[in-house]
């Protein structure tokens, strides 16, 4: 098979222009996807291809637009909507939760709501409060979504794909700080399964569960532990929800000890539902304490040394596997 | 205007059938079988019966929390909609929705919907996808003079009207928003004129007469197939009854109600009036129709009473497609 290095935004950018060539249902909501090609270049070269009723320029409305997709998924089209910031969700939030989420429940399975919100999180750029945050959690909180963050190139676009197919609503949220990074990509079309977990790196001695770009600080840690003689195991859960728990479960009893990491905040957040589910299925396992690598509980702040401290960082994962691999 | 002697007894017989319906879901949850809340669309089946007349069955329509009516004129079966009021399995949502979440896709019921204004963005977006999928399909967003202040109708009407989406919005000025006057809380002059910030006319509409509806709202429908954009349509109407079964109607003036239920302004009264002194019927008739559509709606619930619970395992079911 073929393989080529592009970006995780190119990656993206060809999961929609092959679907959209396989479907000729999918269609793209967004502020600035369609002439200006995406506020971060993902959608470029879409609009010319596909035209202006399949890649659609809206108003600054995140709800009517939102909301727009789900009556548009109800009635035979599979829209892929783009919410620049995922803090601009809060403005979409009943068009999500109230509606797409429990269209087909409540209507008693009758309705298909095939529809993708593409969206991006994450602090590290110096955006702020209102630009930077990780709001994963509150869709995993709510049946009737599929949570999915991908962590490179490759999982980005075989996931994506997978989310435009399935037949449900999906939230897909990218990170700001990883469109440029680069991986390798096959030029053969293929897809990533939804609620499969990645194993990133093999270890023995601790295991390390990690989100988005969480997942790159995490090898990177993994890196520097080798170095001591501690054998990380890094599993990207890639689906928050549903969350591929066994995949989970299956390295910690090899290792015994957990350390999960995500950029959300500590409280009520995704490494809190990890620990939960961990100690309830492997209590028998667990050497040591499950540790927590979260944001801190505050607003993203706008200063870098502020925002750095607010974050996860390589050197925080390092410490937390220390204090469970008691080193 | 064009309308057959069947397709006016049908009109009046779905006034009826809305008015019985509505009795008896009063009566279930007085007596405890109908849970959480009802609304009731009594004194407003004119609108609904008038608008999907002008409608055919692939068309579309957005409901509101006070759907019932709706429904029933989009053709909805009323066993299964009594058997969702009881939880039933056999109801529309198998007992998972219950009053506020009636829909019925194979007839372009798009659901009713328990938050105020949730249909207006999903209306607007089957419009669009009627668009994209070449198909003549318009779709009626039934919201209410409440819903008028939500933010998401300046969102989805604005793109309806920037790209001609064939979508009509008519608003139901039933005069309450939920438990208070809806007048105090719209600071323009009359409700059709926030159309206008929309780019569309806004068209008002005698909500009680049924006729009139249905005109207006055909040639809205026409506009919309054609290709020229969306309408707003403001159908001026009068909510017998309180917010939900049970409402203390603290807030409504004493003697209000009762001077919207005379002969001259119930819209059943009134459409029956015309159809023996213009259409030809003979009274006879349309007490019989009267008559049918009480005994189609006690049989609807009978069957919902003869009808099985859910099993306790399909409350994992279908959560996700």
């Amino acid at each position: 098979m073929a393989v080529r290095e592009i970006s995780y935004r190119d990656a993206i950018n060809e999961a929609l222009r092959e679907e959209m060539e396989r479907d000729p249902t999918v269609c793209i909501f967004g502020e600035d996807v369609g002439r200006y090609g995406g506020p971060f270049q993902v959608t470029r070269g879409l609009y010319e291809r596909f035209g202006e009723w399949r890649v659609r320029d809206t108003p600054i409305s995140e709800e009517g637009f939102t909301g727009m997709a789900v009556g548009a998924a109800m009635t035979g089209l599979r829209p892929v909507v783009e919410i620049m910031y995922n803090d601009f969700v809060t403005l979409a939030m009943d068009q999500i939760i109230n509606q797409a989420a429990k269209a087909r429940y409540m209507f008693g399975g009758k309705a298909r709501v095939p529809m993708v919100i593409r969206t991006q999180g994450g602090a590290g750029r110096g955006n702020a409060a209102q630009h930077s945050q990780s709001l994963e959690m509150w869709f995993v909180h709510i049946p009737g979504l599929i949570v999915i963050q991908p962590s490179t190139p490759y999982d980005a676009k075989g996931l994506l794909k997978s989310a435009i197919r399935n037949d449900n609503p999906v939230i897909f949220i990218e990170h700001k700080l990883l469109y440029v990074t680069t991986g390798p990509v096959p030029e053969e079309e293929y897809l990533v399964p939804i609620g499969v977990a990645d194993i990133k790196r093999a270890g023995d001695d601790v295991t390390i569960v990690a989100t988005s770009r969480m997942v790159h600080f995490a090898l990177q840690a993994a890196g520097e532990l080798e170095k001591e003689g501690i054998q990380a195991e890094v599993i990207d859960p890639r689906t928050l929800k549903p969350l591929d728990i066994d995949t989970i479960l299956r390295s910690v009893k090899k290792t015994g000890r957990l350390v999960v990491v995500n950029e959300g905040h500590l409280t009520g957040g995704f490494t809190a539902e990890v620990a939960a589910r961990v100690q309830r299925e492997a209590f028998d396992w667990l050497d040591a304490p499950i540790m927590q690598v979260a944001t801190e509980d505050v607003p993203i702040p706008y200063n870098r040394q502020l925002e750095w401290e607010a974050m996860p960082s390589v050197a925080d994962i390092i410490n937390a596997v220390k204090s469970v691999v008691y080193r | 205007m064009t309308l057959d002697r069947a397709k006016l007894a049908d009109m009046y017989y779905r006034m009826w059938l809305i008015r019985h319906f509505e009795s008896r879901a009063r009566w279930l949850f007085q007596q405890d079988l109908v849970r959480g809340s009802t609304h009731t669309y009594t004194g407003e089946e004119a609108v609904a019966v008038g608008a999907c007349a002008a409608l055919n069955r692939d068309d579309y329509i957005t409901s509101t929390h006070r759907g019932h009516g709706h429904c029933l004129a989009k053709g909805g079966d009323p066993r299964r909609m009594m058997a969702e009021l009881l939880g039933k399995a056999t109801g529309y949502c198998k007992g998972k929705g219950g009053s506020m979440h009636i829909a019925d896709l194979d007839l372009g019921i798009l659901g009713a919907n328990g938050i105020v204004g949730g249909g207006i963005a999903i209306a607007t977006g089957a419009a669009y996808s009627a668009k994209v999928r070449g198909t003549r399909q318009v779709v009626i967003c039934f919201f209410g003079d409440g819903a008028a202040n939500q933010g998401v109708l300046l969102e989805a009407g604005n793109m309806a009207a920037l790209w001609k989406l064939p979508v009509i919005y008519l608003c139901e000025e039933n005069q309450y928003a939920e438990f208070s006057p809806s007048r105090p809380f719209f600071a323009v002059e009359r409700l059709e004129q926030r159309a206008l910030g929309l780019g569309m006319e806004g068209i008002p509409v005698d909500g009680n007469d049924v006729l009139a509806v249905y005109e207006t709202v055909r040639q809205a429908v026409e506009r919309a197939r054609a290709g020229q954009g969306p309408s707003f349509i403001v159908a001026k109407t009068y909510r017998w009854e309180g917010h939900t079964v049970g409402d203390p109607l603290t807030y409504r003036p004493a003697g209000e109600a009762e001077q919207w239920k005379t002969p001259e302004r119930d819209p059943i009264a009134r459409f029956g009036k015309y159809l023996v002194e213009q259409a030809g019927f003979a009274p006879a008739e349309l007490e019989e129709m009267n008559q049918r559509a009480e005994a189609e709606i006690e049989a609807a619930v009978q069957f919902a009473m003869d009808s099985p619970e859910p099993a306790i395992a399909t409350l994992w079911e279908d959560v996700y497609a």
